[in-house]
């Protein structure tokens, strides 16, 4: 987790861009994607994306540790929405509650892709993205109140610690005999109690940060920034490319006849 | 000297609310982060038998709506908390991609309603029930109806029967959780410097 | 590279003032009575209680607000001006060193204070570069650390020294440090002392340091003022010129030699004192030699054993059907624990110590090699520890971890001692015999996270104990106590070694150590890259 965090050594072409142009690019791609359900746009857009993780720094491999859980969970989301979708065409399936006819199956198989299509680009995002950058192009650029995003990103970098206390106070615990092992119900207690544990400690570490930050003056109304978010060329071809992206989805699922606009 | 002007309204938020609340948004994620490799082994097999059944577990993802309103007491505690956890599940990575934002500030407008309703005056039992409901609600209505949501191409009843778990669970799992953590918290005496400081003494009712 | 430091040495006077928090019934300090001059270095001394930290942070600004019903009697005063209205004048370091950074690069959080005091960019930039210099992190050469180094991979002492740089950007006339090394190992505590001594002899800034480690601090303070316990009050000092609220001010030798047994009955490490402790019955006095001890073999039986040990916090990766095993933080470790004998596993940190005892306790998987539980202590739950279930673990082996609030699983204390034995299906005698014994008696009913730092370390040992554990395994057990609990704590533990328990600790404490008697295990130190890592996993 603390990895995802940090973007050490990574000089990659995207890393340049200014993270609110990417944003808006990842963000157009999948508000349109999210207009139709059909396995050509997501496709489309799939391929693109894929074509576009070197320029983010993103190995085969890296994005393959990143992307499989995804992987899954947009099968997931497909399975049920082929079992759950009303049928249409020949049916393929039935047994009991579950039904799969031609149509819902093709509305599976989209929705899959689809949900792949939305969630690669975040990936993408946040690969070449450093979260200090981030939000300085949000308090900067897009005018969010100073202290909340500040506030924000200075306890998202006590994220990696939390993980490590979450490891730290399930082993505490066993040394006080509370197992993590057993029915699920002595596990969701155990659970429970180790999410407390945490919980405390988030809000001490929380309230010192706090205290931290105060003492160095923060909290005013205004503040200087001793690095400044700004655009550059390369954030117009990064806003282009969202839009040609987008553009082209709509455009081959059209052209395929497969768009299925989602309010039919 | 830069002069730094003293609140006046307790309305206004702190530096200590906001780091707290951001921090609880994102315990909140570590803490899915964990149960998700547990919660795996309820919601695949929920998912695939029958898939509305997913939003009996949905609930524990807006846990933080409800947690960081009962512990901060602030209007927007409830919207803030959310969006940030939803956030914060983007930088981790999500299924969902940069929609996770909008179901964030969708589920935490659900919750804030209700504190709101209640004049951010009332942080009792009802009230936590109500607002995890009605962050529930929000998810079930985002999940089925808006173009991105997961289940949009269910049938009807499906759908109904979605968004029906979905409240429940939100007023359950966001709503009874919470508010018995915020006591618990209380308790310990690490809110002392929030309006929740005196949470576990409250009346559970009134 | 020329100073620009161009801020004036601060003063401080209060007058007859006091502070309650929201919340409590009592004020945290009352009455108080203290003039500091411009440039003064002083360190602030005080029983627990005596509101050291509240007086800190209410210089720093940062006190509660009118939102909370806190209430403020009497005048505190900076230059004449009240603290909150000139943020930036005063900059505050805290303990915890993890809290005292704010930003992920090394730069920008040098930077955050300044920015939030509105100084311009280029000046910004300015001030960053020297005040990392002033702490050395980043000489002139510039082969210190760089600008976007992220502040994650820096150790407990850095982290510190990189606070202070924060606070020197902001160029304040006030200096205040709360306990700064009490969560650092001696290497770093020494590294943020000289920093600081350098930060003052090149800004003259006035200096308020609160420590209980007075050794520390002696040399480098020009005066030390000892705060009265709790409601202060005008009458309570024994007819001393100190002013009230103030149980005795003067230069640190006169203070230190005058006011000792006070100090030390207060828990304060004055100078060359350790606090007397009760002695291991004879023959196990003398340190061993050998991983066995000598005088009564006999009754020093085997009863864990770690065999060329590698270990690791981390878990086996999976990739595809083969695990990928973590990189060891530490290997080849072979160690004994016998009963009634103590093993004090020493060494820098990111050694990985304290992965190595809770490893050696059955909570963490070894990574090569293996921990083996004698017949004697497993009592037929198998030969590795980590297999066992908890309930059988805690009657085996108990494990007191650094931080006590790590492990309270209840809402109340005496539910947390009797938590063990009742899974277990013990009665309660050991649980009164035990509150009795590290006096928990008055705090039954408490919260556990309500107590103080002593009561709580007390309570964590007790619960553990509880469960009647043959081997007690403690993980820094001494860190950021005062004189009186580290005593308590030593005669405790070696009163259960002569009972027959065996105790391994992690610790930096010689003194501790030699307490105990036993064998000692000197862990060596690992290629750097590791260490920080190790550094941010021990935290």
């Amino acid at each position: 987790m603390r990895e995802a965090l940090t973007m050490q050594g990574s000089h990659a072409v995207l890393t340049r861009a200014n993270p609110l142009a990417k944003f808006v690019a990842v963000f157009l791609v999948s508000m349109v994607l999210a207009l139709s359900i059909d396995w050509v746009s997501a496709s489309t857009a799939i391929v693109a994306e894929l074509a576009l993780f070197p320029l983010a720094g993103l190995t085969l491999r890296l994005l393959w540790h990143r992307a499989w859980p995804l992987i899954i969970a947009a099968a997931i989301g497909g399975w049920s929405t082929a079992i759950v979708a009303a049928d249409r065409g020949a049916v393929l399936l039935d047994v009991g509650i579950w039904s799969i006819s031609e149509g819902s199956l093709e509305l599976g198989l989209g929705f899959m892709l689809r949900g792949l299509a939305i969630a690669l680009p975040a990936i993408l995002l946040m690969t070449c993205t450093d979260p200090t950058d981030l939000a300085d192009a949000l308090a900067q650029k897009a005018r969010l109140p100073h202290r909340f995003v500040l506030g924000s990103l200075a306890a998202m970098r006590l994220v990696g610690l939390m993980a490590e206390e979450w490891q730290t106070i399930g082993m505490a615990r066993r040394a006080r005999g509370v197992g993590s092992h057993g029915n699920p119900l002595q596990r969701l207690k155990a659970t429970l109690g180790q999410s407390f544990g945490l919980l405390v400690q988030a809000v001490r570490r929380a309230s010192r940060l706090a205290v931290t930050m105060e003492a160095r003056g923060f909290g005013g109304g205004q503040r200087t920034w001793a690095r400044e978010s700004s655009y550059s060329l390369l954030d117009v071809w990064v806003v282009l490319g969202g839009l040609i992206i987008a553009s082209a989805t709509v455009l081959a699922a059209v052209g395929a006849g497969t768009w299925t606009f989602v309010w039919r | 000297m830069t002069t730094v002007n003293v609140k006046k309204t307790s309305y206004n938020w702190r530096v200590v609310d906001i780091v707290v609340a951001a921090l609880i948004a994102i315990a909140g994620g570590v803490i899915f982060w964990a149960w998700d490799q547990g919660a795996a082994i309820i919601s695949i097999p929920l998912d695939a038998t029958y898939p509305p059944l997913t939003g009996i577990i949905a609930g524990g993802w807006m846990i933080p709506a409800v947690l960081g309103a009962l512990i901060i007491r602030k209007p927007g505690a409830a919207l803030f908390c959310e969006t940030v956890a939803a956030a914060s599940e983007l930088i981790m990575g999500s299924q969902y991609g940069t929609t996770v934002l909008i179901s964030g500030v969708l589920q935490g407008l659900g919750a804030e309603l209700i504190f709101a309703a209640f004049r951010y005056k009332k942080f009792n039992l009802p009230t936590a029930l109500l607002a995890g409901a009605g962050a529930g609600l929000f998810c079930g209505l985002n999940d089925c109806f808006l173009p991105w949501g997961w289940n949009i191409a269910y049938e009807a009843l499906d759908k109904l029967t979605y968004i029906i778990f979905t409240t429940v669970s939100g007023a359950i799992i966001a709503g009874a959780l919470s508010w018995l953590a915020t006591r618990g918290l209380a308790t310990t005496g690490v809110l002392s410097s929030f309006a929740s400081r005196k949470a576990a003494s409250e009346p559970v009712f009134n | 590279m020329g100073s620009t430091y161009d801020a004036r040495p601060a003063a401080i006077l209060a007058e007859g003032w006091g502070w309650r928090h929201a919340g409590r019934p009592q004020p945290a300090i009352q009455g108080l009575d203290l003039r500091i001059e411009p440039g003064e270095r002083v360190l602030l001394l005080g029983p627990s209680g005596a509101g050291k930290s509240t007086l800190l942070h209410a210089l720093a600004g940062v006190l509660g607000d009118e939102e909370d019903d806190s209430d403020e009697t009497g005048s505190l005063l900076i230059d004449g001006v009240a603290p909150r209205a000139q943020r930036g004048r005063a900059g505050l370091m805290q303990q915890d060193p993890e809290t005292q950074v704010v930003l992920s690069r090394v730069g920008d959080d040098v930077a955050f204070g300044a920015e939030n005091l509105c100084v311009p960019r280029e000046e910004i930039w300015a001030r960053v570069h020297e005040a990392l210099d002033d702490v050395g992190l980043r000489t002139a050469a510039g082969a210190g650390l760089a600008l976007d180094h992220p502040t994650a991979a820096l150790s407990g002492g850095q982290k510190q020294r990189l606070a202070l740089a924060g606070i020197l950007a902001m160029r304040p006339g006030l200096i205040l440090l709360d306990e700064p090394t009490a969560n650092l190992d001696p290497e770093g505590v020494l590294e943020v002392r000289d920093a600081v001594r350098r930060c003052l002899d090149r800004t003259g800034a006035t200096l308020v340091v609160v420590e209980h480690r007075v050794s520390v601090w002696k040399d480098l303070v020009d005066r030390v003022v000892v705060l009265q316990p709790g409601s202060g009050g005008t009458s309570a000092s024994p007819g001393k010129s100190a002013a009230p609220g103030v149980l005795a001010d003067g230069s640190p030798g006169k203070v230190l030699s005058e006011q000792r047994s006070m100090l030390m009955a207060a828990g304060v490490w004055v100078p060359g004192y350790v606090p007397p402790t009760r002695a291991r019955r004879t023959g196990h006095s003398e340190r061993g030699h050998s991983e066995r001890g000598n005088s009564e073999p006999g009754a020093a039986e085997l009863l864990l054993a770690a065999q060329d040990l590698a270990v690791s916090r981390e878990k086996p990766r999976r990739r595809g059907f083969k695990s990928i095993p973590p990189v060891p933080v530490q290997s080849g470790i072979t160690a004994q624990v016998r009963s009634g004998q103590a093993l004090t596993i020493m060494g820098p940190n990111g050694a990985g110590k304290s992965t190595f005892a809770l490893t050696l306790a059955g909570l963490l998987a070894p990574v090569r090699g293996q921990v083996s539980a004698a017949v004697e202590l497993s009592q037929g739950a198998g030969i590795d520890p980590f297999t066992w279930k908890a309930e059988q673990l805690i009657s085996r082996i108990g494990t007191v971890f650094q931080e006590p609030e790590h492990q309270f699983v209840t809402g109340k204390v005496l539910d947390e001692l009797m938590f063990g034995p009742k899974h277990l299906g013990h009665g309660q005698e050991r649980v009164d015999e035990l509150l009795e014994r590290l006096r928990l008696t008055h705090l039954v009913d408490a919260n556990p996270y309500t107590l103080s730092g002593g009561e709580k370390r007390r309570l964590s040992v007790a619960t553990v104990l509880a469960a009647h554990p043959k081997v007690l395994v403690l993980d820094e057990p001494t860190f950021g106590q005062d004189a009186n609990t580290w005593a308590e704590l030593a005669s405790f533990l070696s009163e259960l070694l002569d009972a027959g328990t065996a105790v391994v600790s992690v610790t930096h404490d010689q003194e501790f150590s030699s307490v105990l008697g036993g064998t000692e295990l000197q862990l060596g130190p690992v290629p750097q890259d590791r260490e920080s890592r190790q550094e941010a996993g021990a935290a």
